[in-house]
């Protein structure tokens, strides 16, 4: 506890970070993956193949080498300014949404055709069909997956510790170069990553239920 | 029946060919239907008889041939497509229901998102419709907490919704417990007398001797009779016909 109370400021500054970190590129993947499954199942063949080719190439791309393209390439493109937090969220977002969609797509699969065959008939166009009814419908099975991805994501914000910015990962850093116990500072960080998983689990258990008996 | 002859024919289909591979499942089929015809198709299993009901609305596209809707040729892929599908109910075998969505859910979604009808005005035709087949009473609840033959009712009026010219029933009552499948058939006899033009593929001849104006029996993918429903019951033409009857009417 003595730990703790002394690098309650260092904590609390890294958690938030980490926290930030997790939001915002939670939202982005989510959001980008979604729109990636959707291009993997569109009839157009360009957006089939770009999708696909962009999932080949980041998922099999190291979570580190994404960092490094933000840290050191991507400043060279001179686009757009982004300092290291807003980097690491680009990284994160880019690599996790490959994850995501995946997962949706692999929930996009279950949906019975005859549900988007229904759509069609009914004068829906392809986009009102998935958004109102393949993609709700496949959510719904898939969030177990979903809940794991969003959890790897929340620990892979820890690479951004490597990439100068100030999260949760970098606390041993500091903790090592005051000469703190590592070993009791440590188990805190892994506390509090614990801590952190939780809601997601809960979230997952009560998607899980409330879903089950609308079917 | 009635409509004038200068009207043009509900559907229209020439010369239309359709192969899945190397199987010739639809061969050269010409058939016009106009306003307010109830036509029953019949044919043994593997006949084309799905695949004929699923070109009407380009849900198989063909390969060769015309299809024409009140007039207009089937468009390509795309928005033009959809509306023209927003015309055309469809009633499928298996229903189909959106699984995610309440009954009266299921009723608004394509009035509200395809016509963009008002969800107050939605919601009031979704009521009356729903009365009209009746499972009023069953509005709130989830397609699969209803029975086979509530939910093909409610399928029916989820078609009906879009107020479309021409409905397309393809052998709504073949998967349903013997009890439901009256209750069904009762709606679409109505349907059926207040004019709709309908396209109905299935095995019960009851319907087709009652409700139907024509009675088209495919084999191999060919239309083989196109008659009047005492007409084919009582003297088909053709052997397979003939051989298709001695089938049904045994069982
Ligand atoms: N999607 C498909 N791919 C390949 N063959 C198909 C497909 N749909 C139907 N068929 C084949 O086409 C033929 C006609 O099928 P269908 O129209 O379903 O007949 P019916 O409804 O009269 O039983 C059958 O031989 C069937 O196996
Ligand atoms: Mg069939």
């Amino acid at each position: 506890m003595s730990l703790l109370s002394t690098y309650s400021g260092l904590f609390l500054s890294a958690f938030a970070t980490t926290l930030k970190l997790f939001a915002f590129s939670a939202v982005g993947s989510l959001l980008l993956g979604t729109i990636l499954a959707m291009m993997r199942v569109s009839p157009v063949p360009v957006f089939r193949a770009a999708g696909a080719t962009y999932v080949t190439l980041v998922r099999n791309t190291p979570l580190t080498l994404v960092f490094f393209f933000f840290t050191f390439a991507y400043p060279l493109l001179k686009i757009l300014k982004l300092d290291y937090e807003q980097g690491a969220i680009v990284a994160l977002t880019l690599y996790t949404s490959a994850f995501i969609c995946e997962v949706v797509r692999s929930g996009i699969n279950t949906v019975p055709v005859g549900q988007a065959e229904a759509s069609r008939a009914l004068g829906l166009t392809f986009t009102q069909m998935l958004g109102s009814v393949v993609l709700p419908q496949a959510m719904r099975s898939v969030v177990p997956p979903l809940v794991s991805t969003l959890i790897a994501l929340l620990k892979n914000t820890t690479v951004s510790a490597g990439f100068s910015v100030g999260d949760a990962g970098a606390i041993q850093s500091t903790l090592s170069e005051e000469g703190a116990n590592m070993l009791v500072g440590l188990s805190w960080v892994a506390f509090f990553f614990v801590v952190l998983v939780l809601p997601l689990t809960f979230l997952q258990r009560s998607l899980e239920k409330r879903w089950s008996v609308a079917r | 029946m009635t409509a004038p002859t200068t009207a043009p024919p509900m559907i229209k289909m020439a010369g239309v060919d359709k192969f899945f591979g190397p199987l010739h499942v639809l061969k050269n089929v010409n058939l016009e239907v106009p306003k307010g015809q109830v036509v029953v198709v019949l044919g043994p299993s593997g006949s084309g008889k799905s695949t004929l009901c699923r070109t009407i609305n380009r849900l198989e596209p063909i390969d060769s041939g015309t299809i024409e809707v009140d007039g207009q040729p089937l468009p390509a892929e795309g928005k033009e497509l959809a509306r023209l599908r927003a015309d055309v109910g469809m009633v499928f075998q298996s229903f189909n229901l959106f699984a995610h969505k309440s009954i009266v859910d299921n009723v608004l979604l394509a009035p509200v998102k395809v016509r963009k009808v008002p969800q107050n005005e939605a919601l009031e035709h979704a009521t009356e419709l729903l009365e009209r087949v009746g499972i009023a009473n069953q509005a709130g609840k989830y397609p699969a907490q209803l029975s086979g033959g509530q939910q093909q009712r409610a399928a029916i009026a989820r078609a009906l919704a879009m107020r479309p010219k021409v409905m397309l029933f393809d052998e709504p009552t073949s998967a349903l417990d013997p009890e439901m499948v009256q209750e069904v058939l009762d709606v679409m006899t109505t349907l059926a007398k207040e004019g709709m033009t309908m396209l109905v593929v299935t095995h019960e001849m009851g319907f087709a001797r009652k409700a139907a104006d024509r009675v088209i029996f495919m084999a191999d993918g060919e239309i083989v009779e196109d008659s009047t429903p005492k007409e084919f019951f009582s003297a088909p033409k053709s052997n397979r016909a003939k051989d298709f009857l001695g089938k049904i009417l045994t069982h």
